[in-house]
């Protein structure tokens, strides 16, 4: 049978014959390879895809299906992948594609010039920069096109004298290097900060500087984040979704939200605007953008009330004591009138632990059975004392192990009224708290409460006390009632009542499966901390964290490494090097940009009690203080090259380390050697040499950019803002504007960015389809590798090559320049992790005298250590000794590996260096396999190593966790036949045994292993003196600055009919940051551009049409794009979907003398939170992208007015 | 009876997430050259909106699909005597206006441009010209009610609606948005087949996708007409008309299509359905409001031992019919009810179905302050306070019917329901129970409807029929033959001697 009538007109065809023409397709879908890789671009996806390869051709990708399954009561991860990442392949043959080396053209001109009149390429590089009129000519060039193919021999010629001319004239730490969010491709990452970290340069953090850093869980968790991986989601009974639009930015996890309500899951989504995720929600809340902190207070306050006092659910409350610090005891300190809550009271005060080792940093509760206070183990204290088995959540007395059923209140005993803050109406209030006396060793006796008594408190919870509570529900002026959140959310009080009790009762049924999932919609807003903790708290108070369906599912960058330890030790270069230079990078440019010159006092946005000198005066008094108590890093370090220091120590008589340190502490005393942070315009303590690959430095990272482009570049600005900081400073130098202050900017990528646009020099790096490399991710748990479906394309090399023949360059023209070791001494901040954590009870500053200068105690940390630029070369390509003597670890946990380095001697590569063979890292699969094999995520092996190390440091067996996985060892060949799914580690605190989802913290709840904060619980209350001087300590609402004062229109102009709104820039729908957004798949899907939403009502009063174009403008700079105009969007705010690019599609602007106009952080400029910035205490204490102020942006507004000419 | 085996599909919407992966998964594959261009196969709107081409549910204007005269079906564009006459001009077509012209940029310019006075930037040029172009209209132009005030007031669906539903619709405080992923429906009636003055358009008869053959494609663009979903376009390079293929050279080999592979919302479901020619023509003329029905009259039991029968004679094979009993879409669409064809009363008996998406509920706002006013204490709100009207739905999947969108909703309600009363506990379950009874669900069912939801595997989700390649090569040349000599190609020869 050939065909089959259907009807007169439709015919059905079998014939194969009349078919034969259907080749026509076929031949299309054929193909000749497929390469399994991922796309490294921060997005948190870390999906596997199949590259598709013909004729030698990379044609398409689609998704790979084969993870693992979890578990077959679990939705499957099939299939990952977005529309962004299956755009991908378009740029590998793109016109926008960088294939060779290229070199600004006046750069180029000036550089052969000189090299002609002086062969040697380090004075070649000194000649042009001697000269001012050389050093302005090529700056002031940059970003205004002009380049020139380069061969791969010039730059690396050139950026190899630029190197050692910076580390002879100023110190190696003027040479930064940016890269982003190793997670998302750990080898390329680890390729330049090795190089960096290897000569000595300064690498800047990325995750707090994005603003997706969460500061709320360092302060409450001691982690920097960590959370359910998104199959998790399903086993919620109560999804609460703000600040995250899972469609958009979650892509490839968002069905497991869908798949969860079809299971009966309730799911809530707060957003100002009726966006993508709200069309999936039962309710969508359409709250005040910014302002869901406020609605999540009186959540609490609800909870509180009806749950944890009229109903007090058993549950909820055995949660409160075991898993946080609700029963620990708070010293008051009166104050007229009553008293403020005070900090923790240490049990080395009292007379039964005054003997105890760190008994200041362990603390107290109130034993019920016994009626007396009694020392808990796991705090601090605990975790740092010689004796080791005592750090664990026990509720076990630290002296004498007798067992503690401690008190959560003290209610029925008398009452004081303390003092409690209302920043929304900026006022105080005074409140009945119940207390108890305790009896010091110093026979004197101090008024306490607990905890869990100063929430009620807070809260407004009425447990009838005396003192200012609200009366009910209804009361709108008492603070946070349901009723008084309503002028802030515009969300009604039934909502809050119907949201809590459902919450709450969800919690109770099912033991704590709720589940808020947020993002940057969140933590982009200056008071970020407080919302988030707010929301922290209604899980906390229900049981919520610690357990599979519950908890805080915090993303918003692909910030989980999994493999992290034998990566840091690769990429920070531990195998050679002891100590790094690690910059938190918003403090960096915060200073270095010169942002900080366009604000006064921090008081002026910053709601803040009165009383503290902390909390006066501008927040560069702040951040320099930081610096010299050790709570953050900076660099360049001194106003001298440090080598030079050590040099002139040696010269000057000091015979070792010890004598140098103490010669450079006594020149800072003196005041005869400065901190570069004190003087940062001085031209030395400029930075001078940046490297940028990975990311967008220039463009999508640069909060503040038209900032970067005077001060960092020297080129055009279309800033206007004023220069406003002079006279409220105090330890700094003001001296006038200076622009220009780096060298060289190079960037490595494989697209004209706006980076690379404004970069000396271009790299060409291959892209994530031409590479062996390595990704991971909280999203989910498995492991993916990035490999080669072709060679790097035209002259594109790895970033692991590149910056090899960086390192091999550098070694060679070191032989004449830098021939012989030199002594550098490097500078730490007190490091999380570390004893460093318990250095400081209180803010003492030595600069003021109030303490002694005591590196490591009262100031940072100072090592002295040698480096060998000859050598360069030969380190980078070998794993060396010092993993080997002192083994590998992570967050506190360690393991031997010696003699799994041995054996790797015989499996593995070597290469022979001075003599001694090393297991090799010269080629990237090297790297990849050694990394594998050296981590308890993928080598079971060493997973029990490090359980067994925290037994002895818990005291509570932890090894079975690992018993399972001892002999699986993943390789990358493994990874290429299939995604691995990482095993148990210590270094994280979920678990994946049982086949079921990651969960953050089931590691402390099941397993009893406290967080790694204060009190080794999760800290509601945070008692450090910055936190009270802020007033902080609580969990708080604190009101959104109001667009006058904070000085984003200072200078701006209302010309013709302008609108003036919020301008929110969340993660947008055709991008992942500034990737795929140029492209011609996300381009012609959107409107080619990306068009500023604004409502319909806003547009209408200035006569804007859908598809008009706009000038949006502030003091900042300026941004030219065309409205968009939604009924979804709120009036007052408008909406442009972050990380636009200048290099296409960008007319001029006429209110800037048409000059081209900018992209989304045209408009912003940051401003640091003080309080964040403090240090040596606790979860407190600094580490690399873990702690430290974030890169706000959310609260900016601007002008908006329809443009008048269109000029391109 | 004459029953046949068609690839059949299910969109499920309230899944979708609106990320338009299937879109460039297909783009990617086949229509990423010249002339191809401006083609979406695969493409997703915003609902309410106007979609792409804009408007092209206005039959109105366009004149697709079918309409009933004289108690016989007849295409809306025209009999097919009066073709001839209009073949060098039709009113009816799309313009580019209302698909897009294509753009790029001038990216060459930020690597080869001199140093200027300022910074350079790459200019929008049209891909058909090479000419600068003022970028005003794309394929996805109003994506989550981008410019509303043009595009979803303008949705022809909401001529279905009152004013008061009309309003609801576009203000911030009441409006909703949903996504329509749209494909070609490969229907059992296809317009397109119909309208063809060549000849070129068929429909393969082992699976019932629907082709257009480009060797003999004359470019006449009757098909773009006639087609009421507007899912058959014009390459203006090659002069023929292409269209969705459902990927066949992937399907014929057991793959699902690049676009259900890659729908990372999981929202695709593809099976065999069975069905009854027999009964096209009938079922086809039937009022709007028995379309839904008529149309599920017409897909056949493949259990059934008559439907066993006539489709053996019919060729359709074993491992077909087997095919057929495991099929996702047939449960979805027949045994549950829950899947509807897209604008039934244009006649053309889609083989693509939807599951309607479930919308959050309504609000209230008074002095600025919002309110829901569920009245319940349910922990889910009633159906009838979510926020996407009824009548909405009913214009794009009930003929105008709330019947069959009603019933489909009201049952995943009660199965989430009863799932809650199960996993939670906080409703109870006689509460539950009586729910799934009164939405004609038992439990099985709800479990079964839960799990093809929820846990579905990929296997799950797509249960392709083997296909038979080596029986159709057969007839052209021995497979063994083929094995050597695919991919030399046959219909050239390569030149030889000087």
């Amino acid at each position: 049978m050939t065909e089959r009538k259907q009807s007169h007109w439709i015919t059905d065809i079998v014939d194969p014959e009349t078919r034969t023409w259907e080749e026509f397709y076929r031949n299309r879908w054929a193909h000749d390879k497929v390469v399994r890789s991922t796309h490294g671009v921060n997005c948190t996806g870390s999906c596997g895809w199949n590259i598709y390869v013909k004729e030698g051709i990379v044609t398409w990708e689609m998704q790979v299906v084969d993870y693992p399954l979890l578990d077959e009561t679990v939705p499957p991860y099939e299939p990952r992948g977005c529309q962004r990442g299956i755009s991908f392949s378009w740029y590998l043959y793109s016109p926008l594609r960088v294939k060779f080396p290229y070199m600004r053209g006046a750069l180029m001109d000036l550089w052969n010039e000189a090299k002609g009149k002086d062969q040697d390429p380090v004075a070649a590089w000194a000649s042009i920069q001697n000269d001012p009129v050389k050093r302005a000519r090529y700056q002031q060039a940059r970003g205004k096109g002009g380049f020139r193919r380069a061969s791969w021999e010039q730059v690396n010629e050139l950026m190899a004298a630029a190197n050692i001319h910076t580390i002879k004239t100023h110190g190696p730490d003027r040479i930064a290097g940016f890269s982003p969010i190793p997670a998302m491709s750990m080898l390329s990452y680890a390729a330049g900060s090795r190089f960096i970290q290897l000569m000595g340069g300064t690498n800047l953090s990325f995750y707090d500087w994005y603003c997706d850093l969460p500061p709320s869980s360092p302060e409450m968790w001691g982690e920097q984040t960590d959370v359910q991986e998104s199959a998790d989601w399903y086993n919620a009974k109560f999804l609460a979704v703000m600040g995250s639009n899972l469609n958009m930015t979650r892509t490839p996890d968002c069905h497991f939200a869908a798949e969860s309500r079809h299971n009966g899951t309730k799911m809530v989504v707060f957003s100002p605007d009726f966006n993508q995720v709200a069309k999936y929600a039962d309710e969508w809340m359409p709250v005040h953008q910014g302002q869901d902190g406020a609605f999540w207070m009186a959540v609490n306050h609800v909870i509180l009330t009806e749950f944890h006092h009229q109903q007090q659910v058993p549950f909820f409350l055995d949660y409160q004591k075991k898993y946080t610090d609700g029963p620990f005891l708070v010293e008051l300190t009166p104050i007229e009138g009553g008293f403020r809550p005070g900090q923790l009271l240490r049990a080395g005060r009292l007379e039964r632990y005054s003997e105890e080792e760190h008994g200041e940093w362990k603390f107290l509760m109130w034993d019920q059975p016994s009626g007396t206070p009694k020392m808990p183990k796991g705090a601090m204290g605990q975790r740092w004392s010689t004796k080791q088995g005592e750090w664990n959540l026990l509720l076990q007395d630290g002296k004498d192990d007798s067992p503690i059923d401690p008190a959560l209140t003290m209610l029925g005993r008398e009452t004081e009224q303390v003092q409690f803050d209302d920043f929304a109406d900026g006022k105080t209030l005074f409140r009945g708290v119940p207390v108890r006396h305790i009896r010091l060793a110093d026979g004197s006796s101090v008024p306490v409460t607990t905890v869990y008594d100063l929430l009620m408190a807070q809260f407004g919870v009425d447990r009838d006390l005396p003192g200012a509570y609200p009366k009910n529900y209804d009361d709108a002026t008492g603070v946070y009632t349901p009723a008084w959140q309503e002028k802030h959310t515009g969300l009604s009080r039934e909502n809050v009542l119907r949201f809590a009790r459902e919450w709450a009762h969800t919690a109770e049924l099912t033991k704590g499966k709720c589940t808020v999932i947020i993002g940057a919609g969140i933590n982009h807003w200056y008071h970020n901390n407080l919302i988030y903790r707010a929301a922290q708290h209604a899980l906390v108070f229900c049981g919520c964290i610690g357990t599979n369906g519950g908890g805080l599912a915090h993303y918003v960058g692909q910030e989980k490494l999994a493999p992290v330890a034998s990566w840091s030790a690769i990429a920070l270069a531990k195998d050679w090097v002891s100590v790094n230079r690690l910059q938190n990078a918003p403090s960096w440019h915060y200073v270095n940009s010169d942002q900080w010159r366009y604000e006064k006092e921090f008081k002026e946005y910053n709601t803040v009690p009165d009383g503290s000198e902390l909390v006066e005066g501008h927040c560069m008094n702040m951040q320099t203080r930081a610096v010299r108590s050790g709570w953050l890093p900076y660099f360049p370090q001194y106003n001298e090259n440090p080598m030079q220091v050590v040099a002139d120590a040696r010269k000057a008589g000091a015979k070792d380390n010890a004598a140098i340190i103490a010669s450079t502490v006594n020149r800072l005393k003196k005041k005869d050697l400065r901190f570069s942070i004190e003087d940062p315009d001085a031209a030395e303590n400029w930075p001078r040499v940046w490297y940028i690959w990975r990311g967008n430095a220039i463009g999508t990272s640069a909060k503040g950019h038209e900032f970067f482009l005077k001060h960092y570049l020297g080129t055009h600005t279309n800033a206007i803002a004023d220069e406003v900081a002079e006279g409220t400073l105090k330890d700094v130098v003001w001296r006038p504007t200076v622009t220009g202050k780096m060298d060289l900017v190079v960037d490595i990528n494989f697209r004209m960015d706006t980076s690379a646009l404004y970069s000396d020099i271009v790299l060409p790096t291959a892209t994530w389809y031409e590479k062996t490399d390595l990704n991971s991710t909280d999203m989910h748990s498995f492991i993916n590798p990035l490999s080669a479906a072709v060679p790097p394309c035209w002259e594109s090399k790895s970033d692991w090559d590149i910056f090899k023949g960086m390192a091999k360059t550098v070694s060679e023209l070191s032989g004449k320049h830098l021939p012989n070791p030199i002594e550098d001494i490097v500078s730490s901040p007190l490091a999380h992790d570390s004893i460093g954590e318990i250095a400081q009870p209180h803010i003492r500053d030595w600069m003021a005298g109030e303490c002694e200068a005591i590196p490591g105690k009262t100031m940072p940390s100072l090592a002295v250590i040698t480096r060998d630029y000859t050598k360069l070369y030969d380190q980078f390509i070998s794993l060396g000794p010092n993993v080997r003597e002192q083994g590998l670890g992570a967050h506190g946990v360690k393991y031997p590996i010696k003699d799994i380095y041995d054996r790797m001697l015989e499996t593995h590569p070597t290469v022979m260096i001075e003599g001694q063979k090393r297991p090799s890292l010269e080629e990237d699969m090297e790297a990849a396999n050694v990394l594998l094999h050296l981590s308890p995520e993928t080598n079971g092996e060493l997973a029990y190593r490090a359980y067994e190390f925290m037994e002895g440091r818990t005291g509570l067996p932890l090894k079975d966790l690992a018993e399972p996985y001892r002999g699986i060892k993943y390789t990358f060949k493994d990874l290429l036949s299939q995604p691995r799914r990482v095993l148990n580690s210590p270094c994280w605190s979920g678990l994946v045994d049982e086949k079921r989802p990651y969960s953050a913290f089931t590691y402390n709840v099941e397993r009893m292993v406290p967080w790694r904060t204060l009190t080794g619980r999760q800290s509601c209350y945070l008692d450090h003196e910055g936190y009270l001087a802020f007033g902080e300590h609580l969990p708080t609402y604190k009101p959104t600055p109001p667009a006058q004062v904070l000085g984003d229109l200072r200078c701006s102009k209302r010309e013709g009919k302008t609108l003036a709104l919020n301008y929110l820039t969340p993660h947008g729908k055709w991008h992942i940051h500034s990737t795929y957004g140029d492209t011609e798949r996300m381009t012609t899907l959107s409107r080619g551009c990306d068009p500023l939403w604004l409502s319909e009502e806003d547009a209408a009063s200035v006569g804007l049409k859908d598809n008009d174009w706009v000038e949006v403008h502030n003091d900042n700079g300026v941004v030219v794009t065309r409205a968009c105009v939604s009924a979804r969007i709120p009036k007052g705010a408008c909406i442009q979907y972050h990380a636009t690019e200048r290099t296409y599609g960008v007319p001029k602007s006429p209110i800037r003398g048409m000059k081209r106009a900018g992209m989304n952080n045209s408009l912003t400029r940051i401003r640091l939170k003080p309080n964040l910035m403090v240090g040596g205490y606790g979860q407190f204490s600094y580490h690399f992208n873990y702690w430290g102020p974030t890169g706000v942006n959310r609260e900016t507004v601007v002008y908006v007015r329809k443009l008048g000419q269109l000029v391109w | 009876m004459d029953i046949r085996s068609q690839v059949a599909m299910v969109f499920h919407l309230d899944k979708c997430i609106g990320c338009h992966t299937c879109s460039i998964a297909c783009k990617n594959v086949w229509t990423d050259r010249k002339g191809a261009d401006y083609m979406w196969w695969n493409n997703v709107e915003t609902k309410p909106g106007t979609g792409y081409p804009t408007k092209w549910e206005d039959q109105g204007e366009y004149k697709g699909g079918w309409i009933v005269k004289d108690g016989k079906l007849e295409l809306r564009l025209t009999g097919k005597g009066k073709f001839l006459q209009k073949i060098f001009y039709q009113p009816d077509l799309p313009t580019m206006d209302e698909y897009y012209e294509p753009w790029t940029y001038r990216y060459e310019d930020l690597f080869n441009g001199p140093e200027l006075d300022d910074q350079p930037t790459a200019i929008p040029i049209s891909k058909v010209t090479g000419e600068y172009i003022d970028v005003e209209s794309g394929p996805n132009w109003d994506d989550d009610l981008g410019g509303s005030a043009l595009y979803a007031r303008n949705d022809p669906n909401l001529a279905a609606m009152t004013e008061e539903q009309r309003l609801q619709l576009l203000s911030i405080e009441t409006l909703v948005m949903f996504y329509l992923p749209r494909i070609c429906n490969h229907c059992a009636n296809p317009a397109c087949v119909a309208a063809c003055p060549s000849g070129a358009i068929y429909k393969r008869g082992e699976d019932g996708i629907v082709l257009v053959n480009q060797n003999v494609c004359r470019g006449w663009r009757y098909c773009v007409s006639a087609c009421p979903y507007k899912k058959v376009f014009y390459n203006w390079s090659t002069g023929k008309s292409e269209k969705c293929l459902l990927c066949y050279p992937r399907v014929e080999t057991g793959q699902a299509p690049a676009c259900f592979h890659s729908c990372v919302g999981r929202i695709r479901y593809m099976g065999v359905l069975l069905y009854d020619a027999d009964k096209i023509q009938e079922a086809g003329v039937r009022p709007d409001a028995e379309l839904v029905d008529a149309h599920r009259d017409m897909l056949a039991d493949p259990f059934d031992p008559a439907v066993i029968e006539s489709a053996r004679r019919n060729g359709v094979t074993e491992q077909i019919l087997k095919a057929a009993q495991k099929s996702p879409v047939y449960k979805f669409v027949k045994e549950w009810g829950l899947a509807l064809a897209p604008h039934p009363e244009f006649r053309t008996f889609p083989s693509l179905f939807y599951v309607p998406a479930l919308g959050p509920v309504t609000y209230s706002v008074e002095n600025g302050i919002a309110l829901n006013p569920t009245s319940t204490d349910e922990i889910f709100a009633p159906l009838d306070q979510a926020r996407l009207p009824m009548s909405y739905l009913a214009s794009l999947f009930g003929a105008g019917q709330e019947a069959p969108v009603r019933y489909a909703m009201k049952k995943m309600m009660a199965i989430r329901t009863w799932k809650r009363a199960v996993t939670v506990g906080d409703v109870e379950m006689q509460v539950a129970l009586d729910g799934l009874r009164e939405a004609d669900c038992t439990t099985e069912q709800a479990e079964a409807i839960y799990r093809l939801t929820s846990l579905c595997n990929y296997e799950d989700r797509f249960v392709i029929p083997p296909s038979h390649r080596e029986q159709a090569v057969e007839v052209l040349t021995n497979p063994l033959e083929k094995k050597g000599a695919a991919g030399f190609g046959f219909r050239e020869q390569p030149q030889r001697g000087f």
